[in-house]
């Protein structure tokens, strides 16, 4: 009751679409969007990644990797992501068995409602003016809150510098007006970046041509990393 | 090799299915398992305490200052397991510097200590000062001028400063029942509010977390209780006892019912995760959650209880059974901890696999330093006990 009270103090009237529309008006707003049947499953953006950004070499810590969704003929679904794709892929059932396959580059989604922008007690993670999602470093005390709240597993603990890591979408990068190195790597221009603010953006092309899905819709973060022809059992 | 990665190493190859490859690691370990346990002991004990002097329950009287000082014991321990916990312990303060509102654990510190400060230390102080006084003038070297500094100067013991104390106690009680329901309540809805979990996220975790709290609370008093009397030899007080075991005994049918529609609707409901959390239910979980938890913890303490309600066995063979089924319900509860705290994070978000946790001996999330935050408390509250002993009060209104 109270809060229905609050809600609907807060809201103007018949303005849900508020709900989904968070862009702001001036300025680069950064999205994300992949092309899954553009993707070979070579395993380089993860593998830039790592490279480009420190990220330790161990196959427990990734900013981005790659997954192989596999589903049978049986309607079984098998996913691997070994070493995050790093390595590449080897497909291990007989292909008499599959009914479709296909590689699904996963990373930060960059979301504009964050749940592990909500949750972090300091608010040593938070959104850039340009809708990047970035953890300051200095400032995290690792009490890893964001990582129980972010829904797609993107963030982990860095083990020796102690506070939480993720995809900063090269934002080093972006502020030179270079694209993230993930980007500039794929092999078959996959993945792209830009601004979702600029209609005439390679990114804005893509959203409004492709049947373009986000990732559990259902739980309202806002993502930002858009995927053509995202299969259902894609999780 | 580093032996992070080596635990992690061995990790990878116990993965059933697909998870996500930062899942390996598990996040939250046995010290966050520690931090609703004892912050659900502090609130329990509490209540209980509550009872006696808002609700005038006088059986529970033996048993009024026991529970506040356990309470304090366990609050003093409870921001510990936290602090070791962080990546970065020394930037612990920031939350209370700069807390970012819109996150549910930033608001912890204020509840803290709110709960602490304004609670419980005050509702001790009120309760003492006329036996610091007194004491401050029998005692001798330390242990008077403790005494002294503890009256923080105010002497005056005449009839009408106790009745002050008497209504100033009552009114911060009063003030502390919601405080308590707030601290637990609370530690409930940083679980619950996390919907990216569906083991967590659910509305009832605030509700199934208070009520929890208050039954391991009550039974932590209770044993206390007991272990007290037995070591002072002196007798108990059945009535008291009896009394204890009633109210554990309706708080757990109402634990056992929140929790039970909670699985009740979640397993109706049947939504997307429904497949894995059953897989988490009948597997990783089975031993902690069906055995531990609710055959241990609640099946046995609610029919050992449920039976004395309706037959009194003699005084020995009650305190017995009041001692067991209170260790019972201490160590279900704790699972029940577990079960939240691990459990959310055995899963992967992807629904599609599992990973494994094992505890380690050593280190700073291992089971050694588990247990000292586990028996710390007790050593804490020994030593209020010897400072401030409940039997050498002199006797009080409420």
């Amino acid at each position: 009751m109270a809060g229905t009270l609050a809600v609907s103090a807060v809201l103007p009237s018949f303005n849900a679409v508020l709900f989904a529309a968070t862009k702001p008006k001036k300025g680069p707003w950064y999205g994300i969007a992949i092309d899954i049947e553009k993707c070979i499953g070579c395993g380089s953006c993860a593998k830039t990644c790592k490279i480009e950004n420190d990220v330790p070499p161990e196959p427990f810590f990734f900013r981005s990797w790659v997954e192989q969704y596999t589903i049978k003929k049986d309607g079984s679904i098998n996913v691997v992501s070994p070493n995050g794709g790093i390595d590449g892929f080897t497909q291990k059932i007989p292909d008499n068995e599959i009914e479709k396959t296909f590689f699904v580059p996963k990373m930060c989604n960059h979301c504009s409602k964050s749940p592990c922008v909500q949750v972090c007690p300091v608010g040593a993670t938070f959104e850039s003016p340009e809708g990047v999602v970035l953890v300051d470093e200095k400032y995290c005390i690792g009490c890893r809150y964001c990582i129980q709240a972010c829904p797609y597993g993107c963030r982990y603990m860095h083990p020796t510098k102690k506070v939480v890591d993720k995809c900063t979408l090269c934002y080093h990068r972006l502020k030179k007006g270079l694209n993230p190195a993930c980007m500039d790597n794929c092999p078959t221009k996959a993945r792209i970046s830009g601004d979702l603010n600029d209609p005439d953006s390679e990114i804005s092309e893509f959203i409004r041509k492709k049947n373009v899905y986000v990732l559990k819709p259902h739980l309202n973060t806002g993502s930002k990393l858009y995927y053509n022809a995202l299969n259902q059992e894609v999780r | 090799m580093n032996p992070q990665y080596d635990q992690l190493y061995q990790a990878l190859t116990k993965v059933v299915g697909y998870i996500y490859p930062n899942e390996i690691e598990l996040n939250w370990s046995i010290l966050i398992v520690l931090y609703p346990y004892i912050t659900g002991l502090v609130a329990g004990a509490f209540i209980l305490a509550s009872l006696e002097r808002v609700f005038n329950v006088n059986a529970l009287k033996p048993t009024y200052v026991i529970a506040l000082l356990t309470s304090f014991a366990f609050l003093l321990v409870a921001t510990m397991p936290l602090i070791f916990h962080l990546g970065q312990p020394f930037r612990a303060w920031e939350i209370m510097i700069t807390p970012h509102l819109t996150s549910a654990m930033a608001i912890f510190g204020f509840v803290y200590i709110w709960y602490l400060m304004v609670v419980l230390v005050l509702e001790i102080w009120f309760d003492y000062r006329r036996d610091l006084v007194i004491w401050s003038n029998e005692s001798k070297g330390v242990k008077k001028w403790l005494y002294k500094i503890l009256t923080l100067g105010v002497y005056d013991i005449s009839p009408e400063a106790v009745k002050w104390d008497e209504k100033l106690g009552y009114i911060v009680t009063v003030i502390g029942i919601p405080s308590a329901f707030l601290l637990h309540g609370y530690v409930g809805f940083i679980f619950g509010s996390i919907k990216a979990n569906p083991w967590w996220s659910t509305v009832m975790m605030p509700i199934i977390f208070l009520f929890s709290a208050m039954v391991s609370g009550i039974a932590l008093v209770m044993v206390i209780y007991i272990v007290i009397n037995y070591i002072r030899k002196q007798k108990i007080d059945m009535l008291c006892l009896d009394t204890i075991a009633k109210y554990l005994f309706y708080i757990i049918i109402i634990d056992f019912t929140m929790e039970s529609l909670d699985q009740i609707h979640r397993f109706y409901e049947a939504g997307e995760s429904f497949e894995i959390i059953s897989l988490l239910m009948s597997g990783k979980l089975f031993f902690t959650l069906l055995i531990m938890q609710i055959f241990i913890g609640m099946l046995i303490p609610l029919l050992a209880l449920g039976f004395l309600q309706f037959y009194k066995p003699n005084e020995k063979l009650r305190r017995m059974i009041y001692l067991v089924t209170g260790i019972l319900v201490l160590i279900g509860i704790f699972f029940m901890r577990w079960n939240v705290v691990i459990g959310g994070q055995l899963f992967s978000k992807s629904f599609l696999g599992f990973t494994s946790f094992k505890l380690s001996l050593i280190g700073t999330e291992g089971f050694l330093m588990a247990s000292i935050w586990l028996v710390v408390p007790f050593l804490i509250l020994a030593a209020l006990l010897w400072l401030f002993p409940p039997w050498k009060k002199s006797p009080s209104e409420h």
